[in-house]
């Protein structure tokens, strides 16, 4: 179908921001599976609460490279608990607008950074806070399933 | 630059199919069916395009009706024998896995009101086997319908042979023959085709417009209702400038298959040959029985959507059969059929080629694409798991 990418997203499929993985990060999440043709894997370094680098790994199509770049653009520098209330509306918004079948790849960027901060809760063994209760991936979400 | 290496999705309009479509729209502007002069102008050349078009299949011009596309034709033949097949107590199609939507599609809708279908196997080099077809027709088969060419692995069926299955036990044949024709040698009666689809669009004629050919003696009933267009069979205005340029680049094509031929697949080998030097990369579909100008591969850790925008990045136009490509949610019907296993599918390519294409061009795409592939495998998960696994 004919979908066109906002020149935002386009711009951010071509140079990504953020590529790259953080030896001994703080917090890793992985979310997706790979017969529903996106993953994605997010890498948190995190000093006093603050996500002070964030990287990320992806496969999968153009709007899910973009989503995790713009993810991390928007998590970069900012707390664990602003980070926590991070959606996929707002990284969609922030790539002006996806086409509609591409939304649910952009699910997967709102769920990596949540799946990497629970492994930064969950490593602490800190108490988890409720934002981030579901968001273990067991790879067969409804959204990666359909 | 653009390098355009989608021409299974559609061709350019050559010279020769412009220059042919001017006049009937300029000064050749009549209605064919109209008894004064310029009408009869249109007629002749409505005439002549038919004409053309029955030599380029070795059939007879009353065999052959212009229609709207291949989308058409496959829908008006498969519909309609259908349902004279269920008059006569005949409700049994046979067809393929992976065959066009045009044909799926319409299949279905036919299963959905009745029908039962066999729909073969296309194993895994993509390609049907009569036997397999033999064993499948019934006394209640109404029609067989199995593409010439696959559209996204370019995979060739052994035509001939099917035809003659259908033949010994009383079926008609039809096939969608939109990837080949003007690409593979034809001759209808030769073959034994009763019906066959073709597009003008994939062979440097213009878009909507194509044909159905069918074979004298077979009936074949009205599809549009009005007027009395195409022998009664197809009602409406014909697009005449749309029915002149395909007849021209059909023309154009046939007369030039030999050397076409010879000069696309030296580039589609050397395409394949450059791919597979590529890790954990595989090439689609039969090696032998192929379209000229067909390349369909898969690379694993990747996928194929946005090798495609990359690709489009460095200049090269080409397509994918992966699910996040075809604005459906799972990787391409075609791919499934052939066995690949989902997440190998997400990361398939399709470049096709054709006679405008350059061996520069080629080589251009054998540089950047193992860039793009490394670039994207050095950003993925999947293939950092491989790596880890030892699997590449
Ligand atoms: C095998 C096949 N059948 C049918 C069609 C449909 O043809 P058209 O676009 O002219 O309706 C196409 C091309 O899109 C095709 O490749
Ligand atoms: S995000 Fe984990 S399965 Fe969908
Ligand atoms: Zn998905
Ligand atoms: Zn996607």
């Amino acid at each position: 179908m004919a979908m066109a990418y906002s020149p935002k997203v386009r711009e951010h499929f071509a140079n990504p921001h953020n590529v790259g993985k953080i030896e001994n990060a703080d917090g890793v999440g992985e979310v997706g599976n790979a017969v529903c043709g996106d993953i994605m894997k997010m890498y948190l370094k995190i000093e006093n609460d603050v996500i002070v680098d964030v990287k990320f790994n992806t496969f999968g199509c153009g709007a899910a490279i973009a989503t995790s770049s713009m993810a991390t653009d928007l998590i970069k520098g900012k707390t664990i608990h602003e980070a926590m209330q991070l959606t996929n509306k707002a990284v969609v918004e922030a790539l002006d607008g996806l086409p509609a079948v591409k939304l649910h790849c952009s699910v997967l960027a709102e769920e990596a950074v949540k799946a990497a901060l629970l492994d930064y809760y969950t490593k602490n063994n800190l108490p988890v806070p409720e934002e981030l209760q579901n968001a273990k991936c067991d790879h067969d979400c409804e959204s990666c399933m359909h | 630059m653009t390098i355009y290496f989608d021409n299974a999705a559609t061709t350019s309009v050559s010279k020769t199919a412009l220059d042919a479509m001017i006049p009937a729209l300029t000064e050749n502007y009549g209605n064919p069916s109209s008894l004064h002069a310029l009408g009869q102008t249109s007629n002749q050349a409505l005439d002549e395009a038919r004409r053309t078009v029955a030599e380029c299949l070795g059939a007879q011009p009353n065999e052959i009706y212009f229609t709207s596309g291949g989308s058409e034709a496959d829908n008006w033949a498969i519909t309609q024998l259908a349902e004279q097949g269920k008059k006569k107590g005949k409700n049994h199609l046979i067809t393929t896995t992976f065959e066009h939507h045009a044909v799926l599609h319409t299949v279905k809708r036919l299963e959905k009101n009745g029908f039962e279908v066999t729909y073969l196997d296309v194993h895994e080099d993509g390609i049907v086997r009569p036997e397999e077809l033999a064993a499948a027709i019934r006394p209640e088969t109404a029609l067989v319908t199995i593409m010439y060419a696959n559209n996204e692995i370019g995979t060739i069926q052994p035509i001939e042979e099917l035809a003659k299955v259908c033949h010994e036990k009383g079926v008609l044949f039809h096939t969608d023959a939109v990837q080949a024709v003007g690409h593979l040698p034809i001759n209808v009666k030769e073959q034994g085709i009763d019906l066959l689809s073709l597009s003008g669009h994939k062979f440097h004629g213009p878009k909507g417009v194509g044909a159905l050919y069918c074979r004298r003696g077979v009936r074949l009933t009205n599809f549009i209702e009005g007027g009395a267009q195409e022998r009664n069979r197809r009602a409406g205005t014909e697009n005449l400038p749309g029915i002149c340029g395909m007849a021209a680049a059909l023309k154009e094509a046939v007369d030039h298959l030999e050397e076409n031929t010879r000069k696309v697949t030296a580039m589609r080998d050397k395409l394949i040959e450059g791919i597979r030097t590529i890790p954990c990369s595989r090439i689609n579909g039969s090696l032998e029985h192929r379209l000229p100008g067909n390349v369909n591969a898969c690379f694993e850790g990747i996928e194929g959507e946005s090798l495609l925008l990359r690709l489009d990045l460095m200049g090269i136009c080409a397509s994918s059969g992966s699910a996040c490509t075809s604005g459906s949610l799972d990787p391409s019907h075609v791919l499934l059929a052939i066995g690949l296993p989902k997440e190998i599918a997400h990361g398939s390519l399709r470049l096709s080629l054709d006679e405008v294409n350059t061996m520069e061009e080629v080589d251009y795409t054998l540089e950047q694409l193992p860039k793009i592939l490394e670039t994207l495998r050095d950003m993925s998960p999947v293939w950092e798991q491989m790596k880890k696994e030892g699997r590449c």
